[in-house]
């Protein structure tokens, strides 16, 4: 009725239609569960980040002058077990991928509206029960949970932590369910299955680890907590059990998490690569299948972690194989991302510069990653601050760059209002060096021979010690400019039109945020995906009646 | 793919639809697929589950060979086949009562999950009976687990580790406990389904949570299936 007139009157949305706490907490919307969870993982990743911090200041110098032993392992454990278990797991997932699969497929919410809520309650549960635990005494056992240290010596939490991620996981099971019925069984008209945006590809082989991957770390901290209440012997060598095997199931689960945490950023930047370039995304189905491949090949590598732990040495050897193939996919991306961008129209926005970050910094994580599935190599490193900085690159450089990319390129569609574009930038800028700030440093550290999980090291570690936590100072500010930045939009920021990148894909057809049911009509699909070429020219009706 | 086609278009029975369509399906049969189809995956997700328990039930086995047998011995397989067949049997009224529901025999249907909810009953009470047998032989792991002197089947010189036979009854109880939980939430389940039926909200062409809660009691049947022979009868050869 509005929409003719000049005058600021705003369009019924998904963020207008009802007020107040119930209409939250009590909501089946798809969208409004995304912001609910954006609030919760915002929340924990700045107590992980809390965490990292103090672990920072404590290595700032050789002595353990900040914290003692026992505090400096319990911050370490809880910063990995909240930033994996609380941050990373359901970050893209549950927020963005939540918000967006149902409109980029054309649906009116996931196929289970009420198993998305009960998802968001479990990860609370989970997440109360978690703070708890470290409000109580806390956990020292490694974010890994490493068997009979775990289940026989430690003396702080463990059954706590272990039923807090135990409940988490089933959050993270539920979403992966809801996503792949969604995506089998609730696409529009038209939106076949080589018409998927890339994004619900690479969505769809996580949720694939989500429901085959999860359950296994469920029963294994069943089985933790059974045998540190009852003392068992599962996982006790004194008691006739095989600490071996508690390795085996936990990273089962723990390696294909890592794919988890990035396969959702690899759709973010299949998203914004071909818009800021303005091109079709180069070879279509061999990034779709590539994200299925890394979920396959991913569960079948979990050993890497245990080459110095005892294994066979033949079966060392497959692994080690096995792990250099996940390269394969994974280079595939990264090659098609850069020929997308050859001879495209580039264009410097702040989402785009997170791509950016994003491709040099999974590069960097992913070619460290053939040095320790090389077994020589690995042996040389292991437990050292080379995996730190390994990871970190993977996790905080690929995952978490992937995140910010997309709420940036996505945030006004959520909030209806746009960030300003110079101080996004200026983030973009500030991550990205310190985060190389941060762990660049790491890996000279582990190559050097300094051990991770200890608090205190030899002087001459110092210097590079002192630019690593440096950098985590400016991480950190880069960090908190976008909360700040985003919170200041919803207030004053200018509202955003329908489609501010003149982006393709569906969820730039409805209006900017969406009603309740996503689209005024259900939407009929009859164009491929990323067709910018069509969009640019105007040549899209022409288009699709010769195709 | 299980699916080329994506989702109908709105129907031309939609000025007629049931009820129990909710407002984000097009048609009554994307929702009865969407709902079937994310039962199999959550039992996906629980083969898993009880995969890692399997998993290392076989790790031990293989170590502990002699003394799982031993400890496998001790408990009362005529307790065990009779819940294997209480359990068939529910299976059976569980297919009965979707059936009732699909040619509208009302009778048959709330009968058959009356049934199905008795058995169940049944098979959690011989369950009970079990763990009840092994705490007072003190087979239950922990400070008074004792298992001296049981001799090897088919070594009688020999006798069982008490601690390698202490795994075994920590696997016995962590699966069948599981198990047992599994089977619980199936009656809650039913509990439901059978207050559902009793309103008659199941017709002939909406049956749904009948099926889907079917699956789920038949899964959890299966993998009784599976834990009777490897807890049970791993050595009763004479």
């Amino acid at each position: 009725m509005a929409t003719a007139l000049a005058a600021p009157v705003e369009r019924e949305n998904y963020l207008n239609k009802e007020y107040g706490v119930a209409s939250w907490l009590l909501t089946t919307d798809h969208k409004r569960i995304a912001l609910l969870y954006l609030i919760s993982i915002t929340f924990f990743f700045f107590i992980g980040g809390f965490f990292a911090l103090l672990i920072r200041l404590e290595l700032l110098t050789p002595a353990g002058d900040l914290v003692q032993a026992d505090t400096y392992n319990k911050l370490f454990t809880m910063h990995g077990q909240v930033m994996v278990f609380f941050f990373l797991i359901p970050s893209i997932p549950a927020v963005l991928g939540n918000f967006l699969i149902p409109i980029m497929i054309g649906a009116k919410d996931l196929a289970f509206p009420r198993i998305n809520l009960l998802s968001w309650y479990l990860y609370i549960i989970a997440g109360i029960m978690m703070l708890h635990c470290m409000l109580t005494g806390g956990v020292d056992t490694g974010w890994t949970f490493y068997t009979p240290f775990s289940t026989a010596f430690s003396n702080t939490k463990v059954i706590e932590a272990g039923l807090a991620i135990f409940v988490s996981g089933f959050s993270s099971i539920l979403t992966g369910l809801n996503f792949v019925v969604t995506v089998h069984r609730m696409r529009a008209p038209g939106m076949t299955w080589s018409r998927l945006p890339l994004f619900v590809w690479s969505h769809y082989a996580t949720s694939i680890i989500q429901i085959l991957g999860t359950p296994v770390i469920a029963i294994t901290l069943v089985l933790v907590v059974a045998e540190r209440a009852l003392h068992l012997g599962i996982f006790d060598p004194k008691l006739g059990g095989d600490p071996l095997l508690f390795q085996h199931l936990f990273w089962f689960y723990s390696h294909p998490a890592v794919y988890i945490m990035i396969l959702p950023s690899m759709g973010v930047i299949s998203e914004i690569i071909p818009c800021f370039s303005r091109k079709r995304i180069f070879g279509y189905h061999f990034v779709a299948l590539s994200s299925l491949a890394i979920a396959v090949f991913g569960f079948l590598v979990w050993a890497h972690h245990m080459f110095v732990a005892g294994i066979s040495v033949y079966a060392a050897l497959i692994f080690s194989l096995l792990s250099y193939s996940v390269a394969v996919p994974s280079a595939v991306k990264v090659f098609n991302w850069t020929a997308t961008m050859y001879k495209g129209s580039i264009h410097y926005d702040a989402p785009m510069l997170y791509a950016y970050g994003f491709l040099g910094l999974f590069t960097m994580g992913g070619l460290t990653g053939l040095f320790l599935a090389a077994l020589g190599i690995d042996v040389h490193v292991t437990d050292t601050y080379f995996v730190i900085a390994h990871f970190h690159y993977i996790m905080v450089g690929g995952a978490v760059m992937g995140y910010l990319g997309g709420l940036h390129f996505w945030w006004p569609k959520i909030s209806g209002k746009l960030y300003p574009e110079g101080w996004a930038r200026l983030a973009a800028l500030i991550v990205f060096i310190g985060f190389n700030l941060t762990f660049f440093p790491q890996f000279i550290l582990g190559y050097l021979g300094m051990p991770r999980r200890y608090f205190q090291y030899p002087g001459e570690f110092q210097v590079l010690n002192v630019l690593s936590t440096a950098g985590a100072t400016v991480l950190g500010v880069g960090y908190l400019l976008p909360m700040i930045y985003f919170l200041w939009s919803m207030r004053y920021g200018k509202p955003a039109p329908d489609n501010p990148w003149k982006a393709a894909g569906l969820e730039w057809q409805t209006q900017s945020p969406p009603t309740t049911f996503n689209f005024e009509q259900e939407p009929v699909v009859t164009w491929e995906a990323y067709n910018y070429d069509e969009i640019d020219t105007g040549h899209k009706e022409e288009a699709h009646v010769v195709g | 793919m299980l699916d080329s086609q994506a989702a109908v278009p709105t129907s031309s029975h939609e000025d007629i639809h049931s009820p129990a369509l909710l407002h984000h399906f097009a048609t009554e049969e994307q929702q009865r697929n969407a709902s079937s189809f994310g039962m199999w995956i959550f039992l996906a997700t629980e083969v898993m589950f009880f995969g890692g328990l399997f998993c290392s039930y076989l790790i031990y086995r293989l170590w502990y060979f002699g003394d799982f047998g031993a400890a496998s011995k001790s408990i009362d397989a005529t307790l065990g086949a009779t819940n294997t067949a209480v359990l068939i049997c529910s299976s059976l009224t569980v297919v009965l009562a979707i059936w009732g529901a699909q040619i509208a025999n009302r009778k048959l249907m709330i009968g058959s999950l009356i049934l199905t909810m008795l058995f169940g009953l049944a098979f959690l009470g011989i369950k009970g009976k079990e763990y009840k047998d092994k705490f007072e032989e003190h087979h239950v792991p922990g400070a008074s687990f004792s298992f001296e002197k049981v001799p090897i089947p088919g070594h009688p010189d020999q006798y069982a580790n008490p601690r390698h036979a202490q795994i075994f009854f920590a696997l016995y109880f962590i699966m069948t406990g599981l198990h047992a939980l599994h089977m619980v939430v199936g009656l809650g389940i039913f509990t439901w389904l059978l207050t559902m039926a009793w309103k008659g909200r199941f017709t002939p062409e909406y049956h749904t949570p009948l099926e889907v809660g079917g699956l789920y009691w038949h899964f959890v049947d299966i993998v009784w299936i599976y834990l009777f022979p490897l807890l049970y009868l791993i050595d009763r050869h004479p």
